[in-house]
């Protein structure tokens, strides 16, 4: 079983490192799409008998995650008419390079924190604080609002992954709570940005310098 | 049951918002919904009920120190806003109404939240909540700041659910049962011995760490407090004060519980010291930017940043400290509403906010101007308002606590930052006004509906810190004992 968790949240950690390298904007959604669709099969994984509750959050993360938001990202991109991220704040190279020093730093901070005994030998804290840290590169790093919001998904996606670590005793209720939370969000970032797009003609946020001291 | 009206009243009142066909009468469910909390929480304020055990939610000690304030700011702001609505109605209301009313639903609902995951789903959703607060005003600015409040709110509010997280998986470590009340995790540390404390408390530190950092973006504590200025600036007056007396309000309460709980696990130097850190440099911070900002709407939110800090310093240092700061959120908070509405009509009145094309707005706006002037004096401590006494406190609590360099470093900034506040108050009261600010300021008119919340604020703010009602000293008293007591 930890075997077949670690090769997905080892794959989840390879697509951070695919989006951190990547300059068009519809494979960066994709890594994101296909990240939050990974995780959203893991809680089935970690179930040794199936419950219809975490069947529910299973199905909803993914079609939130892998199919919602990305469309309403692709939507937003057609709209702007942009295809790449163009002056990056870190480049790719940089950030590529950023993500991996994560990664492995990531997997020895995993190895120093205990874990409970069922779950020593899972990628689960590793791959959660990698893809944190990777998100948070993405988010700090580029200047178009679309990549700014792959890379909140992305640090979504990462808290989600720890999230796991939890899944047997705390209350669904806070989870489902979570997940309509985190889609709210998404949905308020994307009418924000549309009027962004309409009120100064673009998605670059280099634009948003009016406030500042 | 009344806990569960302070909640539930104003979401009913926000859906009745949502379908009520007539925008010129909508703004009056906001002073119906206030004047309801307003009752509800006095009503609990004196026959508070016992807590029951393994509740989600209830009128705890803590609750009840700080809550009734957040209903009496947004009773008195829901006056002034059916004045404001009025002068604005080429803006349509139907959401800004409606999202005021959800917010102050989900602030009751994160203040007497018992537990953790509880607490962040509110806290989360009050931010969202705020959202279309901001961008009210339409203009690209607005949208500018909505956009850098969703990501670096929407950022601490992720860092805080990772905390959350850790602290839940900390007491799994610690043989929990994945309970995440603030009781259950506070007594389930206390007692930790052996292999269970060793293998929780590197978790504990984590999510110490970050839930100070994602609260702490809320309250706004430097160097988490860009979003400050830029939102204070955009959003409406009533927003500002809301945001910063309740909003924060609520995002101290959260730093505050989850201290407790980090201080069961024997942690109390560490929260202490972070704390006192985070304190002192965001007062420091705010004092350097209130010397240069050129924006007098932006200037207020530095004072917040300010107070902010006031409120870490205060909870660094002990019981008497935590008495101070409870007794502070009040005084800030009130004291913020008048600035805040006075500050809005000012920028009504001058058509601008850019100091250098404001002034002489003594004679634009003369109620308006000394209503501002006089919140200037009561935010910056000068007696007999409210901040004086509650800053004084803190000042007494650190010596209390030898903590000498803390009080020189505390008075420093304070000084500082008056400096920094009477610059720009005057330079927009004083001198004669420009002749843009003449036209715009001929339809402004100072009616009763835009004075006299900002003079009840004020009024208020002397009243607390002259006379402190018994029943307020004896809750915030009861607080302290929850917050420092060990279960």
């Amino acid at each position: 079983m930890t075997n077949t968790l670690n090769l997905f949240i080892g794959l989840a950690m390879g697509l951070n490192l695919l989006a951190l390298a990547s300059s068009r904007l519809p494979s960066v959604i994709r890594a994101a799409a296909l990240q939050g669709m990974v995780l959203g099969i893991l809680p089935l994984l970690l179930e040794h008998e199936f419950q219809w509750l975490v069947g529910v959050v299973a199905v909803g993360t993914i079609a939130v995650k892998g199919f919602v938001i990305p469309h309403l990202l692709r939507r937003a991109l057609r709209a702007a008419n942009i295809d790449r991220e163009v002056k990056p704040l870190i480049g790719f190279v940089p950030s590529l390079l950023l993500g991996a020093a994560a990664t492995i730093g990531a997997v020895a901070l995993g190895g120093v924190l205990p874990l409970l005994a069922g779950q020593a030998g899972s990628l689960l804290v590793p791959g959660s604080f990698a893809t944190v840290v990777g998100g948070f590169l993405m988010l700090m790093g580029r200047a178009k609002a679309i990549s700014q919001v792959c890379g909140y998904l992305i640090l979504e996606n990462g808290i989600y992954l720890f999230g796991l670590l939890l899944i047997n005793s705390t209350p669904l209720l806070v989870e489902a709570g979570i997940l309509l939370d985190l889609t709210v969000a998404v949905f308020v970032i994307g009418i924000i940005m549309d009027r962004i797009q309409k009120e100064f003609d673009s998605l670059d946020t280099n634009k948003l310098t009016t406030l500042r001291e | 049951m009344n806990e569960l009206a302070l909640i539930a009243v104003p979401l009913l009142f926000a859906a009745l918002a949502l379908v009520w066909p007539r925008e010129r009468t909508r703004s009056w469910l906001l002073p119906a919904a206030g004047g309801l909390h307003v009752a509800s929480s006095l009503w609990l304020l004196v026959f508070s009920p016992a807590l029951e055990p393994g509740a989600w939610f209830g009128f705890d000690p803590l609750a009840r120190a700080v809550l009734p304030m957040i209903s009496l700011l947004f009773f008195v702001c829901s006056i002034y806003a059916v004045a404001y609505l009025k002068v604005r109605q080429e803006r349509r209301n139907r959401l800004f109404v409606f999202a005021l009313l959800v917010l102050l639903g989900l602030l009751s609902l994160a203040v007497q939240a018992q537990n953790l995951g509880l607490l962040w789903v509110a806290a989360e959703a009050a931010t969202l909540m705020t959202v279309p607060l901001i961008h009210f005003n339409g203009t690209a600015r607005a949208f500018e700041a909505s956009w850098k409040y969703l990501l670096i709110g929407g950022t601490g509010i992720a860092l805080s659910l990772l905390g959350s997280f850790c602290l839940g998986y900390a007491s799994l470590n610690a043989g929990g049962s994945g309970d995440l009340s603030f009781h259950a995790l506070a007594g389930q540390f206390v007692h930790l011995t052996g292999d269970y404390a060793v293998k929780s408390h590197p978790w504990v530190i984590a999510a110490w760490v970050l839930l100070l950092a994602g609260y702490g973006t809320k309250m706004g504590l430097a160097p988490m407090h860009t979003w400050k200025p830029d939102v204070y600036g955009e959003a409406p007056g009533i927003v500002g004060a809301l945001l910063a007396g309740g909003t924060t309000t609520m995002a101290f309460v959260a730093v505050l519980r989850v201290k407790q709980v980090v201080d069961a696990a024997g942690d109390s130097e560490m929260t202490q010291r972070t704390l006192l850190a985070f304190g002192l440099f965001s007062m420091l911070v705010a004092a350097l930017f209130l010397l240069s900002t050129p924006d007098f709407k932006r200037m207020l939110a530095y004072s917040s940043v300010e107070h902010m800090g006031i409120l870490a310093v205060g909870a660094a240092l002990g019981g008497l400290g935590i008495w101070a700061a409870l007794f502070h959120v009040w005084t800030n908070s009130l004291t913020k509403g008048a600035l805040f509405l006075s500050a809005g009509n000012i920028r009504r009145a001058a058509g601008t906010r850019n100091v250098s094309e404001v002034s002489g707005m003594a004679w634009c706006a003369p109620l308006s101007a000394r209503l501002f002037v006089t919140g200037l004096f009561a935010i910056t401590a000068c007696p007999p308002f409210g901040p004086f006494f509650s800053e004084l406190l803190i000042v007494r609590a650190a010596f209390t606590a030898h903590a000498n360099f803390t009080a020189a470093a505390f008075l420093g900034c304070l000084l500082f930052a008056f400096f920094g506040l009477t610059r720009l108050v005057f330079a927009v009261v004083d001198g004669r006004p420009h002749t843009a600010a003449r036209t715009t300021a001929r339809r402004f008119r100072e009616t009763a509906g835009v004075i006299l919340p900002p003079l009840a604020f004020l009024g208020c703010s002397a009243w607390i810190g002259l006379a402190t009602p018994a029943l307020l000293s004896q809750a915030w008293s009861a607080a302290v004992q929850l917050l420092v007591s060990k279960p």
